[in-house]
């Protein structure tokens, strides 16, 4: 698979980071090779292998559906860029 | 310099019992040598007015039946520590202060250990070298134009430097081991599960796990069972009794059977590993243990399947970077949008956003069953070849990395070549195992070099025991020259 200029663009609006078109050549003459090593795994025939889901062989444990914490809203906003009372801010998103 | 800090981490556990050393004394030597080697960069963070006043409470009222009594440590900068800076080395958590400390941290804490500081490291742990650090390369205090190895190469660093008794790192595909084998240094990636996720931040969720890196096995046993334990809070938590790793300790190994995979004969591999390799291999046999030649067939599809899953996971836990909740945000942008694209390419460095664009491609619309559901496939095949061989030998013997410490710069512009570094210890982490890198002899430069000990899953007692039975008549000695003081 040989990644190019357009598919960088495409997977990094997917991504949501912003690649600038210098940036871009480089990407993609990286992430290139970087398949072409990844691709080694088709050599491999895993027509009859069960993909490896979890490596613990146990179930992951559910908790009970109830609140363990709380009351925390001033700690958790302390980190926030910007806010306002106990509000996260971000851009306006309806005109 | 007191010669106290050179001493392993037991030997000043022992000394703070005696009474011959307080624990702020000790503080204040390991401050002093931290605040002359600035140079070596492995500290991010450090918080001396905290562990002066901790070391004091302990003086006044020490408890010396546990674990690491009064001792100070320092953490990657990977575990978040209430009330101190968490930056994962990078830019996005330059100023991230958690409102909540890791189970694991915590863990350390309550056994009487204090926070020095917090370590550098690779950005978000991706790296083999910590050269993709928001925060500038370290150095590896074996020789100064050397990298310490990565992603822990901070903990590493400062570990062999002195400037911490003992660390602890994370390794998702040998970010413990390969500092480790890097710096003469003995580190563990235990089992999936043994040591809790939570509050560190998260890489690649099936892949993470916490370990200690020290100067010796002993030390090793000691922090591992301070550190591990089961905790609600992670799901993959595994829920067992406590070990005491360090109690248990012995060094006989008579009849254990140690596998040599052949498939760890890789090209171009230096002499001296094969050389140190077959050391190994004479050293274990003349302490009784049967070497066994095994055959882990899919050895060599380990890092293209891992260099699938880890971006996968990655570009997936790194979702949550978007300038809102916490974490930098960018001033730029005319919308939601915008703003999150370039919060996110001013936040993230080159690796890390290589890496999540990688995760993104593998798990996008039309290519999921062709690059992930095939590398979840892969690694079943991985983990059966481990699986098939445990039935037939206690623990597998290999080198821990297919070179010794490299030039910074050397390896920045290729990838691949700087992803080739973990050959050896990306297989353990895709089969969830436990592992050791225990330091093996030096190279002709004088660098350190490893040998690597994979158990059993939760048999880290046994490859502690072969460790420490190695380490006892290996006869390894670091030289380190303190020449950046």
């Amino acid at each position: 698979m040989s990644i190019d200029k357009d598919k960088i663009k495409h997977i990094s609006k997917l991504a949501r980071i912003s690649i600038d078109s210098k940036k871009s050549d480089t990407l993609a003459k990286d992430l290139t090779s970087i398949f072409k090593f990844i691709e080694q795994l088709n050599e491999l025939n895993t027509d009859k292998v069960e993909p490896l889901s979890s490596i613990l062989n146990t179930p992951l444990r559910a908790r009970e559906d109830k609140i363990n914490d709380g009351k925390i809203r001033e700690k958790i906003l302390e980190n926030s860029p910007k806010k306002n009372e106990e509000f996260f801010v971000v851009p306006k998103v309806i005109e | 310099m007191s010669e106290i800090i050179k001493k392993n981490l037991s030997e000043i556990i022992d000394l703070i019992k005696k009474k011959e050393i307080k624990s702020e004394e000790l503080a204040n030597l390991y401050i002093d040598k931290i605040n002359k080697s600035k140079k070596l960069n492995s500290y991010i963070t450090t918080c001396f007015e905290h562990t002066i006043k901790k070391s004091k409470e302990f003086d006044e009222k020490p408890n010396f039946n546990s674990l690491l009594p009064g001792v100070p440590l320092a953490v990657k900068d990977l575990f978040c520590t209430n009330g101190f800076k968490t930056t994962a080395g990078s830019k996005m958590l330059e100023n991230f202060i958690p409102k909540y400390e890791s189970t694991v941290t915590e863990n350390l804490w309550k056994e009487g250990a204090i926070l020095l500081g917090k370590l550098n490291c690779d950005e978000y742990a991706m790296g083999s070298s910590n050269e993709t650090s928001y925060f500038g390369n370290v150095i590896n205090p074996i020789a100064k134009d050397t990298v310490p190895g990565g992603s822990s190469g901070g903990s590493a660093s400062a570990l062999v430097a002195d400037l911490t008794p003992a660390t602890i790192g994370t390794d998702t595909g040998g970010s413990i081991r390969q500092p480790a084998s890097f710096t003469g240094t003995v580190g563990l990636k235990p089992t999936y599960g043994l040591c809790s996720r939570w509050g560190i931040v998260a890489f690649a969720s099936s892949l993470d796990q916490a370990g200690p890196m020290t100067k010796s096995v002993k030390d090793c046993s000691i922090m591992l069972e301070a550190m591990a334990g089961f905790d609600n809070k992670d799901s993959t938590s595994i829920e067992k009794k406590k070990e005491n790793y360090s109690k248990n300790l012995k060094t006989d190994i008579k009849g254990l059977k140690i596998g040599i995979p052949k498939e760890y004969r890789v090209e171009n591999m230096p002499k001296e590993i094969d050389e140190l390799w077959n050391k190994g291999k004479s050293i274990l046999k003349d302490l009784g243990a049967d070497i066994i030649d095994i055959s882990l067939p899919h050895t060599k599809y380990a890092l293209p399947t891992y260099y699938i899953v880890a971006p996968a996971e990655a570009s997936s836990n790194l979702a949550r970077y978007d300038g809102v909740k916490y974490g930098y945000r960018s001033s730029k942008g005319n919308d939601l949008i915008e703003m999150y694209e370039n919060t996110r390419s001013e936040g993230f460095g080159d690796e890390v956003k290589r890496r999540i664009l990688i995760g993104t491609y593998v798990l996008s619309s039309g290519y999921y069953d062709a690059y992930y559901l095939k590398a979840q496939k892969v690694r079943q095949l991985i983990k059966k070849d481990f699986d098939e061989n445990f039935g037939k030998v206690d623990a597998i013997l290999t080198p821990s990395t297919p070179s010794s410490a490299f030039k910074i710069g050397e390896k920045t512009n290729d990838p691949i070549s700087m992803y080739l570094n973990d050959i050896f210890t990306v297989p353990v982490n895709l089969a969830g195992l436990p592992a050791i890198s225990v330091p093996a002899g030096l190279d002709k430069k004088g660098y350190p070099l490893g040998l690597q000990l994979i158990g059993k899953t939760l048999d880290e007692q046994n490859i502690l025991n072969v460790a420490y039975a190695f380490e006892k008549n290996c006869n390894f000695k670091n030289e380190i020259k303190n020449w950046w003081l």
